[in-house]
């Protein structure tokens, strides 16, 4: 389907750049919704990655930790690979039992502020987020008629997927939710591996603001930014 | 035709306006009675704002999930009582030379009988073993398997004030920290001596340390100390984590 679409998103890039007309017009609870989100997404970015740098090893499943293999390190931090941990003592007398071990390296952590900050713009993309969807849809404004198949595609799969997944894994990694929605730790099987599609998807958002912003800035950033922010 | 020219009973924004209005309705409703303070902090104002709506939305004391023997994973040790930075812990030596027959914990403030329980005071009470998810700030877990006595069990042999809000604890390691009363009578909050199928080791927080599953990790004191319940929120001081620049509610 992607790929029927491409000749037509070039076809309207194309012919958005060299349209030098009126600004598009959006509505304004388009365009209020448009910058909270962006203003949230841009603040959740930064903390994520700070949080991130904290514990740069993503699992799949419930668990994960230091003791435990990975399924993927990401070098961000000086705490990637650290090994600062004393002699393992086994919890138990069987082979291959689980081991605990005391940390002696003094960490990257900024989480005091990064998780709270995260927290905070997480509820400015929630609500406004929540708010945007059942107004768009109670106004058939997810038709977006004026946007190619691909753009459209595009858009939708934001909306409707990427956007609601994040907020669903990230409600998975609060301890208090999921003693009240347990189903969220069945749905992305378990803890971890909540984190790491919270972070998969985290990319692929990323992929699409910068798609975004270009677009945008072919098809001519001033016009654009008029429309999005004066509304014409 | 006609039918178009009357004036519509529920409006788009009627609707709107109801939710909003129910939402914020059952918000004040179930709000806690008392909210920790913002100190005019922007990061604080976010915690308390997830604080409440934490207590207003989600249903009073659901369980967390519990795992089985075989979900028992490896366990970091963070947050030690060797940990730099902290003053050295000579009196808490002294208890675990003696085999923390000589430690105690005391449970006071506004109760009716305060008391200190030595360790086989506490192994009398009734018990309960849990497996569960330790969740930490940094991102990583831990499956665990805790034996202990429920805090409630302990606050009813004291006899908590109806005027009790919060439940103070400080351990031999220089903190101090608290949660609410709807927490500390969380039937999965216990007092913790044993981790898997023996006694609680020295780096998980020997001989008793605090479960509370509903948060994130550093809830979870290690080497208690000393219970205190109150009336009013306390946020540590210099030994609580407000002032060390972190969260004081963490379920999320």
């Amino acid at each position: 389907m992607i790929l029927n679409g491409l000749p037509r998103l070039g076809y309207t890039a194309l012919r958005l750049t060299t349209e030098t007309g009126a600004p598009p017009h959006h509505e304004s609870w388009v365009r209020i919704s448009h910058w909270i989100l962006a203003a949230a997404l841009l603040v959740l970015v930064f903390t994520g990655v700070a949080i991130l740098m904290v514990h740069p090893r993503l699992y799949w499943g419930e668990t994960g930790n230091d003791l435990t293999p990975a399924l993927l390190e990401l070098k961000i931090s000086r705490n990637y690979r650290h090994g600062g941990w004393t002699a393992q003592t086994p919890f138990f007398q069987a082979p291959g039992s689980a081991i605990s071990a005391v940390r002696t390296y003094d960490i990257f952590n900024q989480n005091g502020w990064a998780r709270s900050l995260h927290f905070l713009s997480a509820w400015w993309l929630a609500i406004p987020g929540v708010l945007y969807l059942v107004n768009g849809l109670a106004r058939g404004h997810f038709r977006w008629p004026q946007y190619g198949r691909a753009q459209r595609l595009a858009y939708r799969f934001i909306v409707f997927v990427a956007a609601p997944l994040m907020v669903l894994t990230g409600m998975t990694m609060a301890p208090a939710v999921t003693a009240a929605m347990p189903f969220l730790l069945r749905v992305f099987g378990g803890y971890q591996s909540a984190r790491t599609i919270h972070f998969f998807t985290f990319v692929v958002l990323l992929v699409f603001t910068a798609g975004h912003v270009v677009m945008v800035i072919r098809s001519g950033f001033r016009r654009q930014m008029r429309g999005m922010t004066l509304g014409s | 035709m006609a039918a178009e020219n009357r004036p519509k009973l529920i409006t788009r924004r009627r609707a709107i306006v109801a939710g909003l209005a129910s939402v914020g309705g059952v918000f004040l409703a179930r709000r806690p009675a008392e909210l920790p303070p913002t100190y005019g902090n922007l990061l604080r104002m976010g915690d308390t704002f997830t604080y409440a709506a934490h207590r207003a939305l989600l249903p009073g004391q659901s369980l967390v999930k519990e795992y089985t023997l075989a979900d028992l994973s490896s366990f970091p040790a963070t947050g030690t009582i060797d940990d730099k930075g902290k003053p050295p812990a000579a009196a808490y030596r002294k208890l675990q030379a003696d085999g923390f027959t000589g430690w105690t914990l005391t449970v006071e403030g506004r109760v009716r009988t305060p008391r200190a329980f030595a360790l086989r005071d506490i192994k009398q009470l009734p018990s309960r073993t849990q497996i569960t998810r330790h969740t930490c700030e940094e991102g990583w877990t831990a499956i665990g398997q805790w034996t202990g006595t429920p805090l409630s069990a302990v606050l009813d042999l004291v006899g908590v004030l109806p005027s009790a809000r919060f439940v103070i604890f400080e351990s031999h390691d220089e903190w101090v920290d608290g949660i609410d009363m709807l927490d500390a009578l969380h039937p999965q909050t216990i007092l913790a001596y044993g981790m898997n199928g023996r006694e609680l080791p020295v780096q998980h927080g020997a001989p008793v340390r605090l479960r509370v599953e509903t948060q994130i990790g550093y809830k979870s004191m290690k080497y208690l100390k000393r219970i205190v319940v109150k009336d009013e929120f306390d946020d540590g001081g210099e030994k609580g984590n407000i002032r060390n620049g972190w969260a004081w509610y963490n379920g999320i």
